[in-house]
């Protein structure tokens, strides 16, 4: 279970985040929803220890992770997949992986599996990430921090830019993550890509988690989705 | 003698400024790309070097190979050491912001310098060379009758200076391996690249500054061990090799190793022949130029690539 306990935090003296709560259960798929700039990205930097916390805690199982220094947050089993891929870009697909594999000391199983969801991968393996395509590049985001063998993974609007079959592959993975038991947070700006996966859907507006509710009950009340990210 | 003897004469000196200065350089590279750091005392970690391999000398006596061994191996130790220390408790606190740390290690260029001054003092010694063989090298000439072999009168070099050049290459081959070929130098790329990233994925990014910073004082101080046989060990000559450094990984593209070891060669040729033909200052001054025209034609460098 990863907890985030009103968290603040902000860039320099502007303070973007304002006592910001959410839980994500193990075997759950929650989606953050809210306007550009409203503090999605900075709430997943934050819980990943590279945005220093003014106030407040991320819990991972119960364990404090937000007092750890920063590199050892993925050590606990927290997996990322930025916004905007953020690959190592002048490094081949197997050694972007390998950076994955290292960080938790996962063996050569888990870089099968991972292979095996992403059969792209194999085919690319020696090819340098900045030369794959947007598909591909997000396939290896996604397909580096599973080999974290994540307890729970942060996912940054893993579906933009990108085409259906595509969506299709990644949407898949991220429901098959579920069913392992990760707890899965993700962006999305996409309401119906967001209602095809979510279990549950918390809404984000100047840096506050303002109403949280089932994807089910979204589905039958669009009035949330208009007031939150409509235009 | 005619021009041709005099000019393989430059060609060698050069080559020897030039093997030297591709390894100081590349440690001013390396610290540059990796940590985005513009390290001003690294000419004073060269000095230190220099000064360092004296005092081992000094200290072991015998044979002068014993002694020049033993510096090979405890100077760029202890200087490494010194910076990855320098590392950690300055430029660690300054969050590694650009300007603060330029500002930093100009500080730091002035406390190495006046405590070398305090302690080794203001004279200049040599540390002598381990071996130094003279060879003296033939040039042909057209004469009546044909071509025949002679052996000009000054065109000699010396054992040491080939060693030194092959033992640069040998390190720079090294440093290669380690970058592309290892896992640390994995670690050390993924970093350069995406600081964050790295994080993100569990790298201790402040152990590999620690590392980098002070695997790069170590090249300037073995750099500096290699040349205080032929140039002696004195507290302000850090300021050529830095200068020179500068020079070249601006030509070389900031960050780029392989533009780096280019450079090098082209300047440490180019000072070479320019010095004995005319004056050491016009080869600064032609350097200089070519950094001018470099910066104003191919910012990035020869080799660098266009930052995003
Ligand atoms: N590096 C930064 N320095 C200063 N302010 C920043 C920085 N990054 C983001 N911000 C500010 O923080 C606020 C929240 O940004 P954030 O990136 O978290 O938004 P977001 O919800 O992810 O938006 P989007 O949907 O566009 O990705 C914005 O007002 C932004 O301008
Ligand atoms: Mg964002």
């Amino acid at each position: 279970m990863l907890e985030l306990d009103g968290i603040s935090a902000g860039y320099g003296r502007a303070q973007v985040l304002r006592e910001l709560s959410l839980t994500v259960e193990t075997g759950e798929i929650l989606c953050l929803l809210g306007r550009n700039g409203a503090g999605k990205t900075t709430t997943m930097l934050a819980t990943m220890g590279l945005l220093p916390l003014t106030a407040g805690a991320v819990r991972l199982d119960g364990r404090e992770i937000s007092r750890l220094p920063a590199h050892m947050v993925p050590r606990a089993g927290l997996g990322y997949v930025p916004q905007g891929r953020r690959l190592f870009a002048d490094l081949t697909v197997a050694q972007n992986l390998e950076i994955g594999l290292r960080a938790r000391r996962s063996g050569p199983e888990t870089l099968e599996e991972v292979l095996t969801l992403f059969p792209r991968l194999r085919d690319r393996y020696q090819q340098r990430a900045q030369t794959l395509s947007g598909g591909e590049q997000q396939m290896l985001a996604t397909a580096r921090a599973l080999c974290l063998r994540p307890k729970a993974l942060l996912l940054d609007e893993p579906t933009e830019g990108l085409q259906p079959s595509m969506i299709e592959a990644i949407r898949r993975v991220i429901v098959q993550m579920r069913e392992t038991g990760v707890a899965v947070l993700m962006v999305e700006q996409r309401v119906d890509a967001v209602l095809s996966v979510a279990d549950r859907v918390t809404f984000i507006e100047n840096g506050q988690a303002r109403e949280s509710l089932s994807a089910e009950a979204l589905r039958r009340d669009h009035a949330l989705v208009e007031r939150y990210v409509g235009v | 003698m005619e021009i041709g003897p005099y000019f393989l004469l430059a060609t060698l000196e050069g080559a020897v400024t030039a093997a030297v200065l591709a390894l100081t350089a590349v440690g001013l590279s390396l610290v540059f790309g990796v940590m985005r750091v513009v390290n001003i005392a690294h000419g004073e970690f060269f000095m230190l070097g220099a000064v360092i391999a004296w005092w081992v000398a000094q200290a072991v006596g015998g044979h002068p190979a014993l002694g020049f061994a033993a510096a090979l191996v405890i100077a760029p130790l202890i200087v490494g050491g010194l910076a990855a220390a320098a590392d950690m408790t300055i430029l660690k606190r300054l969050d590694y912001d650009p300007e603060r740390t330029i500002v930093a290690t100009i500080g730091l260029l002035y406390v190495i310098q006046q405590v070398t001054l305090m302690t080794y003092g203001p004279e200049a010694r040599p540390v002598e060379a381990p071996f130094g063989t003279r060879l003296a090298i033939p040039w042909i000439e057209h004469a009546e009758g044909g071509w025949r072999l002679y052996w000009p009168w000054g065109l000699s070099t010396t054992s040491y200076k080939l060693a030194v050049m092959a033992a640069a290459a040998a390190v720079l081959l090294g440093v290669w391996a380690l970058m592309a070929r290892t896992r640390i130098g994995l670690v050390m790329r993924a970093t350069q690249m995406d600081r964050g990233m790295a994080l993100a994925f569990g790298i201790p990014v402040e152990r590999v500054y620690a590392l980098v910073f002070g695997l790069g004082a170590g090249l300037a101080a073995l750099a500096a061990v290699l040349i205080v046989p032929i140039r002696q060990a004195h507290y302000l000559m850090g300021a050529d090799p830095l200068l020179l450094s500068f020079i070249v990984v601006i030509i070389g593209g900031l960050g780029s190793l392989p533009g780096t070891v280019v450079a090098a060669v082209l300047i440490g040729l180019s000072d070479g022949i320019i010095s004995v033909f005319f004056s050491p200052t016009l080869a600064k001054i032609i350097a200089t130029l070519l950094v001018a025209l470099v910066l104003v034609f191919r910012p990035q460098g020869l080799f660098g690539t266009r930052a995003a």
